[in-house]
């Protein structure tokens, strides 16, 4: 009698060990993909390139380990120089297509309907059909000196001459806030779509004014969908390559082109590593700050938008 | 005396103005009228409600009371003023919206305060208003705390507070009840009938529920297709209603279709479509010899009887077999068939227990006076004529 309730024990247990066994094993092959990725794309790599940052030449294939490389980048004018210009032409970007996207977000959330609101949103989808590439060229087009623009300035003779638009921080700015308007408005236009109508018509119905509608409702409500759609685009900014290249020219001073430059031209990868630490390091900073100030969690955030 | 008589006289006229006057208002969508040329003022202080099949308007002309939408033509008052070109953040009204549209971004208080904000009040004085009107709603204390961690109760009395701290002239409350579970509604009718008589401010309160409309109201308009088809007391709606759509959509009744014989003052006689013969009175629409008329019976109208000859002189009724029992205490019902025509009835079941051992399928006599019938000249028009 013992015995058979002890065996039956014994089953009981082992079956349920062998039901969490097989659960555990589909967490860890539904996982692996992920974890594959992670560990070979992302953590590897800049563990790697960590390493490589840390190396000081000394001599021909004679390394030690140092900050040299970051020491270099805080003694040059010109890096660091740079640096806070990508920042803040990065922080300049986001806010102008946070401008721009807020009321075009809104008025495709609040104020359309149906079929006009489909193809609204697809309008904002259509360019990014084409690669950023041929995008940037198109703005090429438009603002070479030769370009749409100049010629039809000259044309209704505002200008005497050609007009050169390419090449300057504006430039650069226009084609920033275009490549990046749609991971503003997408976020944008899914956090407004959650705000119920009433509470607006509730607001107006209070005595509120526009204004106070819009600084008391529907941005404390949009805020999340704001947060995080700004972190997409000042990810984008301060990582985008092409753009400020192709459009700002050679003297587009990006930090990215500078980090290009050290692996590629100067074959100097443990500046450049160093560079592209440092950079993480920057946007990281940055977006928490900004974390911060807006009160907002990056969980929250991103679990929303 | 001789200058104290204008300013009686003044003060006299001032307390007729009613608090909200419509004048001819409608509404078109396109080519479609949602409400039309509607007509009624509401005196200071009174619980008026607007009751109404969904797609009435009802929605609609309480949207337009408010300020949001924009009437076709026709006159708003309020306290005698016309409010046509005021912006919904202007006008002396307030609204409890459906879903109640509290502000989740806010905690209780700042709901509560949102209105004296936007006027610009002091801080101190807010908080003191915010603090004194919720204590009047009874829920003193919470004004730190965050609206979810309200119940569907609170958060409705929290919904009034909002509104009733600005001292709107007039409240419009828009369905307000219908996201609640049935025990909290009832208990909420009549704390919403105490709110109003506690404030004393004049509730314009739409509904589709005709218990609601009818515990809680001072005067209900009955809307249908855009006109209100009547306008009244509960008990008036409820005895005397003027059209077939208020005596079908008001209470319970039972309906024949049926074609006049012969008219004497209001007396009718008519004979049912299934061949049965009814004594009724003419609710007041002329109906005459020949007519196609619908006639309504309440119900609890009907008397039971073992014994015909008990139920044989009221005028109306005949046998008729018990086809079910709707047992649900107290709004118990028995639904019979008259053995002589075949017609349905529905009757309510007596509570006195007298005819408790009741069921299906037994005979039973029943009856009812002609001054409980009520006869509508019918949409179908005149035939025979």
């Amino acid at each position: 009698m013992v015995g058979n309730l002890s065996k039956r024990g014994y089953i009981a247990a082992h079956g349920g060990g062998m039901v969490s066994d097989k659960s555990k094993l589909t967490f860890w092959l539904l996982m692996a993909p992920l974890l594959i990725w992670l560990v070979t794309l992302i953590v590897l790599p800049h563990v790697g390139m960590f390493l490589v940052s840390m190396r000081e030449k000394i001599g021909v294939r004679e390394y030690q380990t140092s900050f040299a490389n970051y020491e270099v980048f805080f003694n040059e004018p010109l890096y660091w120089n740079t640096f806070a210009r990508t920042a803040y032409m990065s922080i300049t970007a986001t806010a102008l297509t946070l401008g721009i996207g807020f009321p075009i977000a809104y008025y495709i959330a609040k104020l359309t309907r149906g079929r006009t609101k489909t193809t609204l949103f697809l309008m904002c989808l259509i360019p990014f059909w084409v690669s950023e590439l041929v995008r940037t060229f198109g703005w090429m087009i438009l603002l070479r000196e030769t370009g749409v623009f100049s010629n039809v300035l000259q044309y209704l003779g505002l200008v005497s001459g050609p007009v050169e638009m390419l090449y300057n921080d504006a430039a650069i700015m226009t084609g920033l806030v275009y490549t990046s308007m749609l991971f503003m408005v997408v976020p944008l236009v899914t956090t407004l779509d959650s705000l119920d109508d009433s509470l607006i018509e509730a607001g107006y119905d209070l005595g509120a004014s526009s204004f106070a509608i819009l600084r008391e409702i529907i941005i404390p409500h949009a805020m999340p969908g704001i947060v995080s759609g700004c972190i997409v685009v000042f990810m984008l900014s301060l990582g985008n390559y092409l753009t400020p290249i192709l459009l700002g020219g050679k003297d587009s001073l990006w930090f990215t082109g500078l980090i290009y430059s050290q692996f590629i031209t100067r074959f100097n990868w443990e500046l450049g590593s160093a560079f592209g630490f440092l950079l993480l390091g920057l946007s990281s900073l940055i977006v928490f700050v900004g974390l911060k100030l807006s009160r907002q969690s990056l969980t929250k955030t991103m679990g929303q938008a | 005396m001789v200058i104290a008589l204008p300013v009686f006289i003044e003060s006299l006229t001032m307390s007729q103005t009613p608090d909200l006057e419509c004048r001819a208002i409608s509404k078109s969508f396109d080519d479609f009228k949602a409400v039309k040329d509607v007509s009624f003022s509401v005196p200071q202080g009174t619980f008026f409600s607007i009751l109404g099949p969904s797609g009435c308007g009802k929605t609609t002309l309480l949207r337009m009371i408010a300020g949001f939408q924009k009437p076709t033509s026709g006159d708003l008052l309020i306290k005698g003023n016309s409010v046509l070109e005021v912006p919904p953040n202007k006008r002396p009204v307030s609204m409890v919206f459906q879903h109640l549209a509290l502000f989740p971004m806010m905690n209780i208080g700042a709901n509560v305060g949102f209105g004296l904000r936007q006027r610009g009040v002091n801080k101190t004085d807010i908080k003191q208003q915010v603090e004194r009107v919720l204590e009047r709603v009874g829920l003193g204390g919470v004004a730190d705390r965050p609206v979810a961690s309200l119940s569907g109760g609170q958060k409705q009395r929290v919904a009034i507070a909002r509104c009733m701290v600005l001292e709107p002239d007039v409240l419009l409350l828009d369905e307000p009840l219908g996201a609640l579970d049935l025990k909290l509604r009832e208990h909420m009718k009549i704390e919403l009938k105490q709110l109003q008589s506690e404030f004393n401010t004049t509730f314009v309160y739409i509904t589709h529920d005709q218990s609601e409309a009818l515990v809680m109201s001072d005067q209900i308009a009955v809307m249908n297709h855009g006109v209100f088809e009547q306008l009244g007391t509960a008990k008036e709606l409820y005895y005397e209603p003027s059209t077939a759509f208020v005596a079908g959509f008001v209470g319970e009744a039972n309906r024949f279709a049926a074609t006049v014989e012969s008219v004497n003052g209001t007396d009718v006689q008519m004979i049912t479509d299934q061949g049965k013969a009814l004594r009724g009175v003419d609710a007041g629409q002329g109906v005459q010899r020949g007519d196609s008329v619908d006639v309504f019976v309440r119900p609890e109208a009907v008397r039971l009887s073992r014994d015909v000859s008990q139920t044989g002189q009221l005028g109306n009724g005949g046998a008729g077999r018990v086809e079910n029992i709707l047992f649900n205490g107290a709004n118990s019902q028995l639904i019979l068939r008259d053995q002589a025509s075949g017609a349905e009835m529905n009757i309510a079941m007596p509570q006195t227990g007298e005819f408790r051992d009741l069921t299906q399928g037994d005979v039973i006599a029943y009856g009812w006076e002609p001054q409980q019938t009520r006869v509508y000249s019918s949409a179908r028009g005149r035939h025979g004529l």
